[in-house]
């Protein structure tokens, strides 16, 4: 009841505009190369988009906190896996 | 349904750990499966998983404000781009098959048909949850104040495009 139409098209934007952003790094090739920062960017764009679906369009922000932590949790918990694995065994 | 959404969610996640510890094993192989996957296609995926999200989200706020027609117009265009997801999917599948690429060629393989082929399904069965939706709110069943039915459904969906915006880099865009 809390976000506004006006706010859920803000956040439309800011989605589409990191898909954009997601879409030029794999686009310019430095997503492909053995570089740290690159899958960083990418990761840390997906952490924001999922916590902006997750927070805003799910409406877990006024959820009970087992649910906000649970989906929250779960999003950092695979991203930081898949960043430790993609750093240590390639 | 967040019982449901719940295990889904532990469930796609191991698949992605999976994936990762895979690809550490074989990465050449990987990175060849990977250079064969259209870049294009899976951003313009996102973005319609994105944009049938925030469709889903106006109906639902329409739908609380007593606009049930406007919320069936809406809810209408998050289903429209679950569809289009769907289509695009459809032919990404068709050039894989024609390629030789199915389940059985390789790792990279069987992980890209399991991973997308698993989440296809979820997206055809929130659009047809959807549609449901759509249908029932013209007829007026639901209204403001009585929102759980579509509010349940939607969450549903933003699940759906939840597990995307981690399998797009995981599998289309990092290689």
């Amino acid at each position: 009841m809390t976000t506004s139409s006006r706010r859920l098209d803000g956040l439309w934007l800011a989605l589409i505009g990191a898909t954009a952003l997601t879409w030029a790094l794999g686009e310019s090739g430095l997503a492909s190369r053995h570089l740290a920062w690159p899958a960083a960017v990418v990761f840390a764009l997906s952490l924001a988009k999922g916590a902006m679906i997750a927070l805003d369009f799910m409406e877990l922000r006024e959820a009970p906190p087992l649910w906000r932590r649970f989906v929250i949790g779960w999003l950092l918990a695979v991203v930081v896996v898949i960043l430790g694995l993609r750093w240590t065994i390639g | 349904m967040w019982f449901v959404i719940g295990i889904e969610m532990l469930t796609f996640g191991l698949l992605f750990i999976v994936f990762a510890v895979a690809r550490g094993r074989e990465p050449e192989l990987f990175r060849a499966g990977q250079a064969g996957l259209n870049l294009h296609a899976g951003a313009l995926n996102t973005a319609l998983l994105l944009t049938g999200s925030w469709c889903v989200a106006r109906g639902v706020h329409a739908l609380r404000l007593g606009r049930a027609l406007a919320s069936a117009r809406w809810t209408f265009g998050g289903a429209a781009c679950g569809a289009g997801f769907l289509a695009s999917k459809l032919v990404e599948y068709h050039f894989k098959l024609a390629e030789g690429k199915d389940l059985s060629s390789d790792t990279f393989h069987m992980f890209y048909w399991l991973l997308t082929g698993f989440h296809f399904l979820h997206v055809a069965a929130a659009v047809l949850a959807l549609t449901v939706v759509v249908w029932l709110t013209r007829r007026r069943l639901w209204g403001a104040g009585h929102t759980h039915a579509p509010e349940t459904v939607a969450a549903f969906w933003h699940m759906v495009d939840l597990l995307w915006i981690v399998l797009f880099p995981l599998v289309y865009v990092l290689r």
